[in-house]
């Protein structure tokens, strides 16, 4: 039988799953390793001031502590790179991987204390004194923009502002006959991976090597900024990926920690093992999305809109992290979305304050951008008295305007512009729709039932993926008759191995136990991207592609008497020459490496819709149906896709309705365990229908494929607040400040019995009965 | 101050000399090198440390090694067939793909099989309630009650036998 295969496309269960269901993972924390000392991070517990001195005598002291370094033992400090969105202007806002003179954050390393057991190290951490001098607390952007305290050395707190244009809003704005603004805001919040971060450093002296296990994300830039800050060539330096629970765009990135444990290992020649806490990620992992818009739509009359344009103030925190910028840059290019809108004009201005730093959550940017949009679209459909699923119709770049440039990001070259590629937007907006079924929906828009009103609301996104320099790929036929394939790309979880075994598979014609599929660490190929933007299969995916097609290019070298038989094939497992057949082992030993450059950006995209009951007496908001329908250009496993959708819708809803860092004016952190920091759980999930289609296969690369992991968030915010908002609409309610926690909506509910009830329609039957 | 803990761990007789501030969780990952049971936030909230202690599924991160003396633990490791394979509710969440990055997963498998095993029958809202004790941030939890829903069989049908 010579059918080729078809595990692309197919519900493939996952090749990763035995090893996680029975305990056999190896997570960074289950490595076991004689003679393993423990690092434990000494942290500030201010938020800003100057450091007069670190006392460590006692700590230095204590049974089993092997050392204890501060900024001063390391010398010349490094600061932290910028990975992507960099702007010159950032420069003076990186992080030092180890606070010298000033501490900006409640959290930032001070000290790094290595012991002998881990509870010695913990213990010592605890008795070393930090004597800060406190400076005033630049505790949110308003606070920020006035400059009176200044966090740096630089003449302002705000790092940047980026513009994003299109068409000429002013004038445009000025001609419209119907406006509306808004103001917006989104909370801090952030990505929570189950699995804390954790590192284990070895360094050998004799060969002079680094080895770093619990890599993740990127680890060939982290191996280059890490060899060259402890001035190593990179070849001396090895990152290995082991098994991670989670990352969501924070988790991999180089935080101090990355330096300062194989610091810590080299300069004792010895094996450092950091395990990060609960309490300790809360202050020292990103987090991400907090900040205020003032926004602004324009539309004619039937509801198609003329323009958006406004200010936003991003809160980033206390530095510019590796990719500290992305998001700004994101919500300043991604308000408009799928959607046509001719004139932009978008100020995105980014303000440093004494929080933790922020990077990228899941669709950064997007979301808080889609939520903006969203919003705008409702309020100005309902003003003009036009369906709200129809006004979105109405306004979706129509198929045949794509490609179509998003708006430009002013003073940026070509790098920072990107156009949308292909799509069916309003065909897949149709289907939602339908699935959701709107029409019969609509009848419940805004009634009460049984004591709960009752909304809906429609929205629809655009993700972007495939970003980054390229993927490598690497084919060895092994003496088992196996193909090994080793990929740049990293795993977070997503079933990347499952993934990337089916491509190989179907473009080796070779069944998937054929396929040994390795993954991330640096030793593995020459160069590698990993994981981040939508990119892995895409990126892998591709790489791979070229390097099958090499590879049987070099068996056909490789065949005896090729040349009379033409092109070689791989049929039931063996080398087809002619009519000759070769087992695979035959070739063991051939190897070929390739690399998948991109070009362009993939834009999958899609539409969610929700039906949402509140309940006005206690602002409690049920989720009733969930639709969401998106084209990722074409499905790879739709099992791990559907995945994916529902696990970030669910985060979602988490950023919609839970999920909130706070701080106090002192920028003391106040939620710094899962008991404060609250995150969904079973109970509060809702009936999702998650509908995957490949309907236009991408133009930007071989295997058509788009990034898909993001999609499932990015409009979880605008649908729901807008569902909810057409629940209370009675009450003028209009969600404009996430997340949507009762206590909010019951204030909003109240604010506006009362407008009513001083306006005259205190008759209202609905209202009346509503009342408690 | 050490001593040595005595239980059945996993079926088999074990015995640990630990210190009387070891948790059983670090009990389990340090002394008995079985390092499926994680470790999310050590303050009993996460629920991916939780063990199976004399038929309950409890946090081992909250219990004191101390604590198991004479108990009969059973962990992530201990859910599997011996001969190999997976369990009914292992095979179930594999197909269901109820995991993805598995880190929350031992704990999910042990909480949701202690359930299973006294409550064969537990319908989706006890299914539910039960597992929102434990947090995942990757799947979204429909899957894996999907799972635990299609593993209720098996169940049963030990419970006949
Ligand atoms: S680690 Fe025990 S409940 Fe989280
Ligand atoms: S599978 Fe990753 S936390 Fe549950």
């Amino acid at each position: 039988m010579s059918r080729s295969n078809a595990f692309v496309g197919s519900p493939m269960p996952r090749i990763e799953d035995a090893r996680l269901l029975t305990g056999g993972a190896r997570f960074v924390a289950d490595l076991a390793r004689h003679d393993l000392l423990h690092a434990v991070i000494v942290r500030s517990p201010l938020a800003h001031g100057r450091i007069l001195a670190v006392d460590a005598d006692a700590a230095r002291a204590m049974d089993g502590v092997v050392a204890l370094f501060t900024a001063a033992d390391i010398g010349e400090v490094p600061l932290i790179p910028i990975r992507q969105h960099g702007v010159p202007e950032g420069e003076a806002y990186r992080q030092p991987v180890i606070a010298a003179d000033r501490v900006r954050y409640v959290g930032e390393p001070v000290a790094i204390v290595v012991a002998r057991e881990a509870a010695v190290a913990e213990d010592a951490a605890e008795a070393v004194v930090v004597d800060i001098d406190p400076l005033p607390v630049v505790a949110d952007t308003a606070i920020s923009a006035r400059d009176e305290t200044l966090v740096f050395a630089a003449p302002t707190n705000r790092v940047t502002t980026f513009r994003a244009r299109a068409g000429g809003a002013d004038a445009a704005f000025a001609a419209a006959p119907y406006t509306r603004r808004a103001r917006f805001a989104v909370q801090r919040h952030t990505a929570s991976p189950m699995e804390t971060r954790g590192l284990l450093a070895e360094w050998d002296g004799e060969s002079g090597h680094l080895t770093v296990h619990g890599a993740t994300k990127v680890p060939f830039f982290n191996r280059d900024t890490l060899a060259t800050m402890l001035g190593l060539g990179a070849g001396d330096v090895t990152l290995i990926e082991v098994d991670v629970g989670g990352g969501f765009g924070a988790r991999g990135e180089f935080y101090p920690e990355d330096f300062l444990i194989p610091f810590a290992a080299r300069r004792l020649g010895a094996r450092v093992r950091w395990l990060e806490d609960r309490r300790e990620h809360f202050s020292a992992m990103n987090h991400a999305r907090e900040m205020t818009a003032e926004m602004e739509i324009a539309c004619e009359r039937d509801g198609r809109v003329i323009g958006i344009r406004g200010t936003v103030d991003v809160d980033l925190g206390a530095y510019v992290r590796t990719n500290g910028l992305t998001t700004p840059r994101n919500v300043a290019q991604f308000v408009t979305g799928p959607y046509l809108v001719p004139h932009i004009a978008i100020d995105v201005a980014v303000h440093v304050t004494n929080k933790t730093p922020t990077g990228t959550y899941r669709g950064p940017g997007r979301y808080e951008a889609s939520f903006f949009c969203e919003r705008l679209f409702d309020m100005a459909a309902r003003d003009l008295g036009v369906d709200r699923a129809e006004f979105r119709m109405m306004n979706l770049i129509p198929e045949e305007r794509l490609p179509y440039p998003l708006a430009h990001m002013d003073g940026l070259d070509a790098s920072w512009q990107t156009e949308l590629d292909n799509g069916a937007y309003g065909e897949v907006m149709a289907r939602c729709l339908e699935t959701f079924d709107w029409a019969a929906k609509s009848r419940l828009d805004g009634r009460l039932v049984d004591g709960r009103h009752h909304g809906i609301a429609v929205g629809a996104f655009v993700e972007g993926g495939a970003g980054g320099r390229g993927e490598t790929a690497r084919m060895t036929i092994t003496a088992d008759g196996m193909v090994e394939v080793a990929v740049g790309s990293t795993s977070l979880g997503q079933g990347l191995v499952t993934i990337l075994t089916q491509i190989a598979a179907d473009a080796l014609s070779l069944p998937m136990d054929r396929i040994r599929l390795v993954h991330g660490s640096t030793n593995l190929v020459s160069q590698g991207g990993g994981s981040f933007h939508s990119r892995s299969t895409v990126m892998g995916g591709s790489a791979i592609l070229l390097a099958a097609e090499a590879l049987l290019q070099a068996i056909g070298e490789a065949a005896p008497h090729h040349e009379a038989a033409g092109k070689v094939r791989i049929e039931d497992g063996m080398v087809a020459v002619g009519d000759a057949r070769l087992p695979l082992d035959a070739f063991a030993g051939l190897v070929v490496e390739r690399q998948f450059f991109n070009k362009k950006l993939t834009y999958s995209y899609g539409a969610h819709a929700a039906h949402v009951s509140v309940d006005p007496r206690t602002g409690d908001v049920a989720v009733l149906d969930y639709v969401t329908v998106d084209d990722v250009g074409r499905v790879i496993n739709p099992l791990t896709l559907h995945g994916q959708v529902v696990g970030a819708l669910v985060q979602g809803l988490g950023s919609t309705f839970l999920e909130e860092i706070r701080y106090d004016e002192e920028g003391q952190l106040l939620t710094g365990s899962f008991a404060d920091y609250l995150m969904p759980t079973a109970t509060e999930v809702p009936p999702v229908r998650a509908i995957s289609l490949g309907l236009r296969p991408c133009p930007n690369n071989p295997i058509g494929a788009k990034g898909a992991g993001e999609g499932g968030l990015i409009p979880v915010g605008g649908v729901i607040a807008n569902a909810v908002a057409a629940a209370l609409a009675d009450f003028a309610v209009e969600p404009n400040t996430l997340p949507l926690t009762p206590p909010r909506l019951w204030h909003l509910i109240e604010a506006g019995r009362r407008a009513a009830s001083d306006t005259t329609n205190a008759d209202d039957p609905t209202n009346a009965e509503a009342r408690p | 101050m050490s001593r040595t803990v005595r239980f059945a761990l996993n079926g088999v007789a074990t015995a640990l000399d630990v210190a009387d501030r070891t948790t059983l969780a670090d009990a389990l990952r340090d002394g008995a090198r079985l390092t499926g049971t994680h470790l999310g936030c050590e303050h009993g909230v996460c629920g991916a440390c939780t063990v199976i202690v004399d038929g309950l599924a409890v946090r081992a991160c909250l219990m004191l090694a101390v604590q198991a003396d004479g108990a009969d633990v059973v962990t992530v490791e201990g859910l599997a067939p011996r001969d190999g394979g997976l369990g009914a509710l292992q095979q179930a969440f594999h197909e269901h793909h109820a995991l993805q990055c598995g880190f929350c997963t031992p704990g999910i498998l042990t909480t949701m099989h202690a359930l299973l095993t006294e409550e064969p029958e537990a319908d989706e809202a006890r299914i539910r309630d039960v597992l929102s004790g434990n947090l995942c941030r990757c799947t979204g939890y429909l899957p894996i009650i999907a799972a635990v829903m299609a593993a209720r069989g098996a169940y049963r049908r030990e419970g006949v036998e």
